[in-house]
C-alpha cells in the first residue's frame, strides 16, 4: 500500500482508493487462488478495455467525422450504425495477412504489436475510478512517458520492414516528431507534479480534492494543459500532425504494407492512444475521477459528489476525446519542418518558462487552497 | 543534326550521391498513377534527396483516349460530346469552344438568347469547377472536411444541370449553332436562388480555410512563379493571373456577352500559391456578379439557329478558337480539307496540358509537403491533359 | 510583313499566318519574341498536320504577344520522309513538351532537343498513331 500521507493537500474527500493490485497482493498473504483472480481480472479488463473502447471510439469518431462534414456516417449495420465497427473488426480479422516478399518478416510481424503493447500498458495505470484501477505505481507519470516510448518503435518498425520508400518516409517522419513531442509533454506534465508532490496517479487524482490544477494552480495550470494536449495530438499521430500517415501525401505512410489483423493493431492503438492521451490529460489536469470540488465548500462539494466518480471520469476523458476528434476534421496539416520547428523554437521554450513558474508557484504555495 | 531519341529509362539514372557533408544518397519515388492525392492518373516521377524534391518528371498519357484520332471521322456534333470528356469540370466551356470555332468557320450567326444562356451556363460552371478545386485542396493538405462541403455545393449547381440539360459530369450541352435544348421557365428563380444561397458559403469558406494560420503557411510563399516565366511556360488562367498578367480572355477577346457584363479580372502580385488559391477564390466572387447581371435579362428567341441533323460545312483551311474555362484557355484548332463533314485534323489546346509542366519548374527545391501544394494550386485535370 | 526570306502568307486561317521555310525558323523564334513591335511571348499551341497527299507535315505555331494582344499564326513544312524541324524550346520554354507530343503522335524529330521521348505513349510503343497511314490491330473498321 502506498503512504498517503506525502500528498501536499490537507483537505479531505470521502473516496476511498484502492486498486485491482492492492487487493491481489492483500490476498497474496492468505489465499493464493484469489490473489491469482484479482490477477486474471486485472488482465481481462484490460484486454475488454482496449476491444470495448476500440469499438466505441472508432464508431464514435466516424459519427462525429459524418455530422461535421454534412452527412451522417454509418447507418445501416445496426441502428445508426452501431455494429459498424464490430463488422469491421470481422472483416479485418478475416482478410488475408499480405507481407511483402523482400520485407523484413520477423519486424513487419512485430511492430504492430509493439504498437499494441505500449497502447496497453498505459491503460493499466490510469484511475477511472477511485476503485477501478489496475496498478498504481509510484512512479506513475514516469512510467507512462518511458512506456510511450515503445509505441515510437513499432511505428519506425513498421515503416522500416515494409520495403518501401514511402513507408520509410512515414516512419522517419515519425520517430523525428514523436521524439521531439515527448519532451514538451513530459515538461508539461511535470508542472502538475510539482504542485501534487507525487508521480504515482492516483495520488495525483486526490491532490485534487481541493480543486483541479487546471484552475487551482494560476495561468500556469491552463498553459500546462494547452502545451500537453498540442504535444499529445502530436504524440498520437493526429491531424494537424498527422503527416507520418499523411493520407494525400503518403498513401499511408508507416502502415501502407499492413493489411487484415495486424493493420487493425495500428488502426485501434491510434484510437486507443487517443483515449490514454485524453484520460491522462482528465486525470493531470481535470480531477480525474475527482467531482469538482472547490476547497472546503460543503454544500458544493457535496451536490457534485453526487455523480458517481467514475462518470466524472468518463465525462472529462470524452470531452478531451472529442476536441481531439474535432481538430482531425478542421485544420489541414502542418509540414514537417514547420511541425518541428513548432516544437523546438515555440512549445519548448514556453514550457521550460511554464515550468519554472509553477516551481516558483508551487515553492510559495502560490496556488488556491494551498496547505499550511 | 542533332536528333538524340530517349527513354524514361535513361532520365532515371542510377541515383547520384549528393554533395553534403552527410554522406545521403539520392532516391527515385514513384507518386505513380493510383494515389490518393493524385486527381487522377498522373503519373510523377520524384528525385528525393531526403525530404527535398530535386527534379519532378512528369509521365502522363494514363487516360489518353486518342481524342484528336476519333475526331477526324466525326461530324462537329458528335465531336462536342467529346469535348466534355476532357476537362470534364469545365464541360460546358469546352463545348462553347468548339461550337463558336465551328459558327465562325462556317459562317453560323446565333441570337443573343443563345449567347446569354451559354454565358450563364459557362459561369455556373466556373463556379462549380473553382468549389470543387476548394474542396480538393482541402483535402490535399490535410483538412478532409472542406472536400464535403465543396462537393455539397457542386451537388446544388448540378441540379440545375440537371434539371436543364439533363447531365451532372458530360454537359454535351453548347452545340454549334445554338444550345441542346432551350431552358425551362423556373430556370432565372432557380439560379437566383442557388446564387443567393451560395454567396455567404463562400465566406464561410474563408472562415473556415483561408483564416487558417496553418493553411497559410503551407501556402504562402511557395511555389513562387514570376509573370516572364509563366508566359514562357505556358500557363495561363488563374496561374497566370496569380504571377501578375492580367491575361483573361473574357476580358481581352470577349465571347458571348461578356462584353456587356461588369466583372473584375482578379490579379494576384507575388504568384505564390496564396496567391493562386485567392485568385480562385475571388473569381468565385465575380462569377457570382456575373450570374447575377445576366440572369434577369435573358432575351427572348430560338435555342438553336440550325436544323437539326443540317449539314455543317467547315471550309477548307486552319481554324482556331479559344474560351477562357475554368483552368485556362483552352484553344480549338480545326483544319479542314473542305470535303466531308469531319474535320481533316482536328487538335485541342488544353489549358491542363500546358499548366503541367509549370510543376517542374516550381517544385524543385521544395519538400514533398510543399509539391503537394504546388500541384493543388495549378488545378490540373488529368484528362485535360492526356485528351 | 517580310519576316524571313522566303516566308509567304499562309491562305485559309481566320488569324493572321504566315509560312516560313524550315530553315528559317530557328533564327525567326527569337526575333519573334524579342523584337518590340512583336512580343510573341506566349506559344498558346504547337501541332502537326499530316497532308499525306503531298507528302509533307505542316507544323502550327499559335502565338499571342500579352503586351500587344495580337496573335500570329506560324506554320513550316517538313517532308515525311526526313520530318527534322529545329526545336524552339530555347525560345518558348513550354515548346519542350508540345514538341515531345508531336514527336510522340506524328513522329516529328526535332533537332536539339534535350530530352526527346515519347509522352503519352510506352517507350516502347511502334508507330506514330495521328499519322494518316497509322494502322495496329486494335483499331476498328472506321465508318463511312
Amino acid at each position: 500500500m502506498m503512504n498517503l500521507a506525502t500528498i501536499t493537500s490537507p483537505m479531505d474527500h470521502p473516496y476511498t482508493t484502492t486498486t485491482v493490485s492492492d487487493r491481489a497482493a492483500d490476498a497474496l498473504c492468505g489465499n493464493l487462488l484469489l490473489s491469482v483472480l484479482y490477477m486474471v481480472i486485472g488482465l481481462v479488463a484490460v484486454a475488454g478495455l482496449v476491444a470495448g473502447l476500440g469499438v466505441v471510439l472508432i464508431y464514435v469518431e466516424r459519427k462525429v467525422a459524418g455530422h461535421m462534414q454534412a452527412r451522417l456516417g454509418p447507418m445501416r449495420v445496426g441502428p445508426h450504425g452501431i455494429f459498424q465497427t464490430v463488422a469491421d473488426t470481422l472483416k479485418l480479422m478475416l482478410k488475408e495477412d499480405i507481407i511483402p516478399a523482400k520485407a523484413d518478416k520477423p519486424m513487419h510481424l512485430v511492430a504492430p504489436m509493439l504498437a499494441m503493447a505500449a497502447t496497453i500498458l498505459m491503460l493499466a495505470v490510469i484511475p477511472y475510478s477511485n476503485n477501478l484501477q489496475i496498478v498504481d505505481l509510484n512512479i506513475g507519470v514516469l512510467y507512462v512517458t518511458a512506456v510511450s516510448g515503445l509505441g515510437v518503435m513499432g511505428i519506425l518498425l513498421g515503416g522500416w520492414s515494409s520495403y518501401n520508400k514511402w513507408s520509410l518516409i512515414g516512419a522517419m517522419r515519425a520517430a523525428a516528431q514523436i521524439i521531439s513531442y515527448e519532451v514538451s509533454a513530459t515538461l508539461a506534465l511535470l508542472a502538475v507534479v510539482l504542485f501534487a508532490g507525487t508521480l504515482s496517479l492516483a495520488g495525483i487524482v486526490e491532490s485534487q480534492a481541493a480543486g483541479w490544477w487546471i484552475w487551482r494552480a494560476p495561468v500556469v495550470g491552463v498553459v500546462a494543459f494547452l502545451i500537453y494536449i498540442t504535444a499529445s495530438t502530436a504524440e498520437i499521430n493526429r491531424t494537424p500532425f498527422d503527416i507520418p500517415e499523411g493520407e494525400s501525401e503518403l498513401t499511408a505512410g508507416f502502415h501502407t504494407e499492413y493489411s487484415g489483423l495486424r493493420f487493425s493493431f495500428f488502426f485501434l492503438a491510434e484510437f486507443i492512444n487517443m483515449f490514454v492521451v485524453s484520460a491522462l490529460a482528465a486525470t493531470l489536469f481535470l480531477g480525474g475521477w475527482m467531482p469538482l470540488r472547490i476547497g472546503q465548500f460543503e454544500p458544493f462539494n457535496s451536490i457534485m459528489g453526487l455523480v458517481p466518480p467514475s462518470i466524472w471520469f468518463l465525462a472529462k476523458a470524452s470531452l478531451v476525446t472529442f476536441a481531439i476528434m474535432w481538430f482531425r476534421w478542421t485544420f489541414p496539416r502542418l509540414r514537417v519542418d514547420q511541425l518541428m520547428r513548432l516544437e523546438w523554437k515555440i512549445l519548448l521554450p514556453i514550457g521550460f518558462v511554464n515550468l519554472a513558474l509553477a516551481a516558483v508557484a508551487a515553492l510559495f504555495g502560490l496556488y488556491f487552497f494551498s496547505g499550511p | 543534326m542533332s536528333v538524340s531519341l530517349r527513354t524514361l529509362n535513361d532520365v532515371v539514372r542510377p541515383p547520384t550521391t549528393a554533395a553534403s557533408a552527410l554522406a545521403t544518397q539520392e532516391y527515385f519515388v514513384n507518386m505513380g498513377p493510383q494515389h490518393p492525392i493524385a486527381h487522377g492518373s498522373l503519373r510523377l516521377v520524384l528525385r528525393l534527396d531526403g525530404e527535398t524534391v530535386k527534379e519532378v518528371i512528369p509521365v502522363p498519357g494514363f487516360v489518353h483516349r486518342g481524342i484528336e484520332k476519333m475526331c477526324e471521322h466525326l461530324g462537329p456534333r458528335q465531336i462536342v460530346h467529346l469535348t466534355d470528356r476532357m476537362d470534364y469540370l469545365s464541360a460546358l466551356m469546352n463545348n462553347w469552344a468548339l461550337a463558336m470555332t465551328v459558327e465562325r468557320a462556317a459562317g453560323i450567326a446565333v441570337n443573343e438568347r443563345i449567347e446569354t444562356i451559354r454565358t450563364l451556363m459557362a459561369e455556373l460552371q466556373r463556379l462549380q469547377s473553382h468549389v470543387l478545386w476548394w474542396g480538393v485542396l482541402g483535402m490535399d493538405l490535410g483538412a478532409f472536411t472542406p472536400f464535403l462541403y465543396g462537393f455539397r455545393e457542386r451537388e446544388v449547381i448540378g441540379e440545375i444541370f440537371e434539371e436543364t440539360i439533363g447531365a451532372r459530369l458530360t454537359m454535351n450541352y453548347i452545340q454549334p449553332g445554338g444550345l441542346m435544348y432551350d431552358i425551362h421557365p423556373g430556370f432565372a428563380r432557380k439560379v437566383k436562388d442557388v446564387a443567393r444561397y451560395i454567396r455567404p458559403i463562400i465566406d464561410e469558406y474563408d472562415t473556415l480555410l483561408s483564416g487558417n494560420v496553418i493553411l497559410q503557411e503551407r501556402l504562402r510563399n511557395i511555389g513562387i512563379l514570376s509573370p516572364e516565366k509563366a508566359v514562357a511556360l505556358g500557363c495561363t488562367g488563374p496561374v497566370v493571373r496569380a504571377s501578375g498578367v492580367p491575361y483573361d480572355l473574357r476580358k481581352v477577346e470577349p465571347y458571348g456577352v461578356y462584353g456587356k457584363a461588369e466583372f473584375d479580372v482578379v490579379v494576384g502580385t507575388v504568384g505564390d500559391c496564396w496567391d493562386r488559391y485567392c485568385v480562385r477564390m475571388e473569381e468565385m466572387r465575380q462569377s457570382l456578379r456575373i450570374i447575377e447581371q445576366l440572369i434577369d435579362n435573358i432575351p427572348e428567341g430560338p435555342h438553336m439557329v440550325v436544323k437539326y441533323g443540317a449539314r455543317i460545312r467547315i471550309p477548307e483551311g486552319i481554324h482556331y478558337g479559344q474560351v477562357e474555362t475554368a483552368r485556362g484557355v483552352f484553344g480549338v484548332t480545326i483544319v479542314s480539307d473542305g470535303k466531308g463533314e469531319a474535320p481533316y485534323r482536328m487538335h485541342f489546346r488544353s489549358p491542363s496540358f500546358n499548366n503541367l509542366w509549370a510543376v517542374t519548374a516550381l517544385a524543385p527545391g521544395w519538400r514533398i509537403a510543399d509539391l503537394i501544394a504546388i500541384q493543388s494550386s495549378l488545378d490540373l485535370v488529368i484528362p485535360d491533359i492526356d485528351r | 510583313m517580310a519576316l524571313a526570306p522566303g516566308s509567304s502568307k499562309r491562305d485559309k486561317v481566320n488569324r493572321p499566318a504566315v509560312s516560313v521555310p524550315v530553315e528559317a525558323l530557328a533564327a525567326l523564334a527569337p526575333k519573334l519574341r524579342d523584337d518590340p513591335a512583336l512580343r510573341f511571348d506566349l506559344l498558346l499551341d504547337h501541332t502537326a498536320i499530316d497532308w499525306i497527299a503531298d507528302g509533307r507535315f505542316e507544323l502550327i505555331y499559335h502565338l499571342y504577344s500579352t503586351v500587344h494582344g495580337h496573335h500570329l499564326t506560324l506554320t513550316t513544312s517538313v517532308s515525311r520522309e526526313n520530318p527534322v524541324v529545329p526545336t524552339v524550346g530555347a525560345v518558348w520554354p513550354i515548346a519542350h513538351w508540345q514538341e515531345r507530343e508531336a514527336f510522340d503522335l506524328m513522329g516529328v524529330l526535332y533537332d536539339g532537343h534535350a530530352d526527346l521521348r515519347r509522352l503519352f505513349l510506352e517507350d516502347d510503343w511502334e508507330g506514330h498513331p495521328l499519322r494518316k497511314d497509322y494502322k495496329d490491330d486494335s483499331m476498328l473498321g472506321l465508318p463511312k
